[in-house]
């Protein structure tokens, strides 16, 4: 049986919350040609129904919190419980009420920059982009207005991205009006230096990649790279997806880097939530310092204070001051871990990745770019397999697939990270169940998973003919 | 302290059997002028720890739980069962459900939320939602440039200030134009829409807090060929007219009014929906229903070939994350409350905000400013510059007074009032305001 809709679970007249002792009649206020004729049809249910439906949800989804989430790029640590209490602590502040009364948010947000700073080795920031690609965007238009002030704004358009790159990095090039050139990996799985060479020149804006790359290698070559890109006049941009490799361990500010976006939401233990929100603070160099989205949180004689003084600044990137709550829990996980802590937690999640690596060639997995990986690693099933199968038989088996056919570099790519807070037993379970697999039947992998709360779903059908809410007949 | 669950034992077989001789050697192929920076970071510190600092921290605060300030964030009651039912581990601890088998709680709730956000608006589709209200401004304006084929974008001064920023920021990474209408009387004037104007952008009620209708403007951007943008709060959509049912082609605005704590301006989300025709337009993750292999109804990511990670640079933006979480605590709010609790709310602010007016205009010296009929929100003219009105009001502890940005004139101020406040809190106000104004 299908598992109900709220609008299913809704009857006339029911009635959930009451947080009004009496209504005021609408058109006492409001003249009848600006009221609503129909309401909208919204659920009618009592709070047991909600949270019997909610709760019902809940127990169809699974996450960190439930189940081992090796994604790939995507950093499914474990979050923190203290973080919520930390969020709560900071709920009822306004954007707009006066400075003087907001001090303590204001100078979590100074001290976090000033961490962030720290941890990348960059010497300017902005917390106000709300997610990494956010975090892109506002990354891409400060080099933007960097290469127009200097009156090269007409001659550099291209931006120059890895064929391994994320796709947000080429699409948000493109956001910024730009054209995206890709740049090869070579055969070690690191960029292509001899290609790179070839696109360098006074027409490209900026490169940008992630170091450790998607492939889970460290850019040996980082600093040849970032000697031919200064040159050349050209910004180089650090995706900070995979920041929880290094951290503490090497900046991306002194391999070069002149721009950086940091996702909170993976490396600093922000949760997901499902698909956000997350957030995207953006560390610059001094020379990009002017051109940072306005405001910036400062600190002065008399405390600290919201600067809108930045006459070159790209402008806002989002309203208020960016996903703050995200800033607190940010600012918990640092003060929590320390340097030594966060260190530690990047070497382990580098030796759980380099641990589970071997595993898994020991059960049949092939790893077509074998370097020393840092916190995930790309593997490919023997002959013969899909990834999709191999995805959907782990889920039978109680785990989350890895991110799968991604990079797309590597053919039935299964790219896994499983991050510093899982343990070794949980490794060489979901090892275990990944060889296991191998021994199954075409026919069950083909079909699988069996248990789940649904089966494989019509994705065709949904394409073709989507179905986006329930008051919708098609 | 750290959350790895590595005894030393463990970690000593791990190391060996992947070949290295300490946690330092992980790192031994990096480049040596790059490997281990001096970085100075507080010590670490023990949880009880922590959480004092933060509540020291959050001790320099006054929260602002009762204020009188509007501005796109205002102070609702969030239901405890709302709060309890986003805090559970499986939604908050998910990422964007790629695995639609064993993701259907969060797939099934964005269609709900999808479903909710369509009947508040009078149109036929949202998407998951975007990051706020201004940043799905930006994209709705830039749905409508690629759905009409032109760069041209007229909006109204009427328009939230900070939105209006962040839609120009994106609309000049694309090279398109932005003109921006002024306000006559406190509303969008009547316009003649000329040919070449893609998407005209308007905001109901508008920043001022007055009641606009935008029945003609919607009209005479279709003329034109034009599509119209409309900005809404969506609790207000509880009572007022939908943009769908004055021709707007594309709703945008910020979800925080729906229940979501204030947090200092964040995360809130930003809700978008527009007409079925736009679909494959349309920015950002869409959830459609459909069946599994059994035939039994599903829910699953769908049109995904408008998206970055299928499309790379031709996809139709580059957000990946959204705002799921706090996009479900809107649909909950919602379900929690139903038409008829929204309507309570929403009417209750109104009639706050309209005994908050009288009685604040009875202070010499106090003019009207925001043009009758109004929402929640309202603009007064003050006999003092507002920041010194809105410190002096802090400091004898109320939050009031936003100061207005200049564009609209001299000594504005921005007052709101909600389900929240009683009588003798607008009363108090008024006794505040009286001495700071003396």
């Amino acid at each position: 049986m299908s598992y109900p809709l709220i609008f299913e679970r809704s009857r006339p007249g029911r009635r959930g919350l009451r947080l009004v002792k009496e209504t005021p009649e609408a058109t006492r206020y409001i003249p009848e040609k600006f009221l609503r004729k129909d309401p909208p049809r919204l659920p009618e249910v009592d709070e047991l129904t909600l949270v019997r439906h909610y709760t019902g949800l809940s127990r169809r989804q699974v996450g960190v919190d439930t189940t081992f989430y090796p994604l790939g790029s995507c950093t499914m640590k474990y979050n923190p419980k203290l973080h919520e209490e930390a969020a709560r602590l900071f709920a009822d502040l306004h954007p707009y009420q006066d400075p003087s009364t907001a001090q303590g948010a204001l100078e979590l947000m100074w001290e976090l920059g000033e961490y962030l700073k720290a941890l990348t080795g960059m010497d300017a920031i902005t917390l106000e982009p709300a997610a990494g690609a956010h975090g892109e965007l506002t990354g891409i238009l400060i080099i933007r207005a960097y290469h127009q002030d200097r009156g090269e704004g007409k001659t550099r358009r291209l931006v120059l991205v890895p064929d391994s790159a994320h796709g947000s990095n080429p699409a948000t090039a493109s956001m910024a009006g730009y054209q995206v050139k890709e740049v090869p990996s070579g055969p070690d799985g690191e960029v292509d230096l001899e290609a790179l060479k070839r696109e360098l020149g006074p027409h490209v804006a900026a490169i940008m990649l992630t170091n450790p790359n998607t492939l889970g290698l460290f850019e040996r070559r980082i600093l040849e790279i970032s000697r031919l890109a200064k040159e050349a006049g050209v910004q180089l941009y650090y995706d900070g997806a995979n920041l929880n490799a290094v951290m503490g361990w090497a900046r991306p500010g002194d391999m070069g880097f002149d721009v950086v976006h940091l996702n909170l939401h993976k490396t600093f233990t922000v949760p997901h939530g499902g698909g956000g929100p997350g957030s995207g603070p953006v560390g610059v160099k001094a020379h990009l310092a002017p051109y940072l989205p306005v405001p910036t949180v400062e600190r002065g004689e008399e405390g600290f204070y919201l600067n809108f003084d930045l006459p070159k600044s790209i402008g806002r990137v989002r309203s208020f001051h960016g996903n703050f709550l995200a800033l607190v829990r940010a600012w918990a996980y640092i003060r929590t871990l320390g340097l030594p802590g966060l260190k530690k937690a990047a070497a382990l999640s580098v030796l759980n990745a380099r641990y589970l690596k071997e595993l898994l060639k020991a059960k049949g997995y092939r790893v077509p770019y074998d370097g020393p990986c840092m916190h995930e690693f790309v593997a490919q099933p023997p002959q013969g397999f899909r990834a999709l199968d191999l995805a959907k038989g782990l889920l039978e088996l109680g785990f989350h697939p890895p991110t799968v056919y991604f990079p797309l570099i590597v053919k039935e790519a299964l790219m896994v990270e499983p991050t510093e807070t899982e343990s070794k037993e949980t490794l060489e379970a979901f090892a275990e169940a990944l060889g296991e697999l191998l021994k199954k039947p075409k026919e069950w992998l083909e079909h699988a998973p069996y248990s789940t709360p649904v089966r494989r779903l019509d994705e065709l059908l949904a394409n073709k003919h989507p179905r986006l809410t329930y008051f919708d007949e098609g | 302290m750290d959350y790895t669950p590595h005894t030393e034992e463990e970690i000593q077989a791990m190391l060996e059997r992947v070949g290295a001789g300490s946690l330092e050697d992980l790192y031994r192929h990096l480049p040596k002028e790059v490997l281990n920076p001096e970085i100075s970071l507080p010590e670490p510190l023990p949880e009880w720890a922590v959480l004092e600092e933060l509540k020291r921290l959050a001790g320099k605060n006054k929260p602002a739980f009762k204020a009188f300030l509007g501005g796109g964030v205002r102070g609702h009651h969030t239901p405890p069962v709302v709060q309890a039912l986003a805090s559970r581990g499986e939604f908050l601890t998910a990422y964007t459900p790629y695995q639609p088998e064993v993701s259907q709680g969060v797939l099934q709730a964005t269609f709900e939320y999808q479903t909710m956000i369509a009947e508040l608006t009078g149109l036929e589709v949202a998407n998951a939602s975007m990051y706020d209200g201004a940043t799905a401004l930006a994209e709705g304006v830039l749905l409508a440039l690629r759905e009409t084929g032109r760069m041209e974008v007229w909006v109204s001064q009427g328009v939230h200030p900070e939105y209006r920023q962040v839609l120009l920021t994106y609309l000049e990474a694309v090279g398109a134009s932005l003109r921006t209408l002024p306000l006559e009387g406190g509303r969008t004037p009547a316009v003649e829409v000329p040919e070449g104007v893609g998407a005209v952008v308007a905001q109901n009620p508008n920043f001022l807090g007055a009641l606009e209708d935008l029945a003609p403007l919607a009209e005479a951007a279709h003329r034109a060929g034009a599509l119209l943008v409309a900005v809404a709060d969506p609790l207000s959509l509880g009572v007022l007219k939908p943009p769908g049912a004055y021709g707007a082609d594309i709703a945008v605005g910020d979800g925080q009014t729906l229940g979501l704590p204030m947090g200092f301006g964040g995360p809130h989300f930003g809700y978008l929906a527009t007409k079925k025709a736009f679909v494959r337009q349309m920015p950002g993750r869409l959830v459609s229903e459909t069946v599994d292999a059994e035939g039994k109804r599903g829910y699953i990511l769908t049109l995904q070939a408008r998206e970055q990670y299928i499309r790379r640079a031709k996809a139709k933006s580059n957000i990946t994350t959204n705002a799921q979480l706090t996009a479900l605590m809107g649909a909950m709010y919602l379900a929690a409350l139903g038409p008829e609790g929204l309507k309570e709310v929403a009417l209750s602010g109104v009639a706050m905000a309209h005994r908050l007016w009288e009685l604040l205009l009875e202070i010499p010296g106090v003019e009207p400013f925001t043009p009758k009929p109004f929402f929640n929100e309202f603009v007064l003219r003050l006999p003092k510059e507002p920041q010194t009105v809105r410190e002096a009001l802090a400091a004898r502890g109320f939050h009031a007074a936003t100061p207005v940005p200049k564009e609209y004139g001299e000594n504005l101020a921005l007052f709101a009032a909600t389900e929240l406040h009683r009588e003798e809190d607008l009363l108090a106000l008024q006794a505040a305001m009286r001495e700071v104004l003396a």
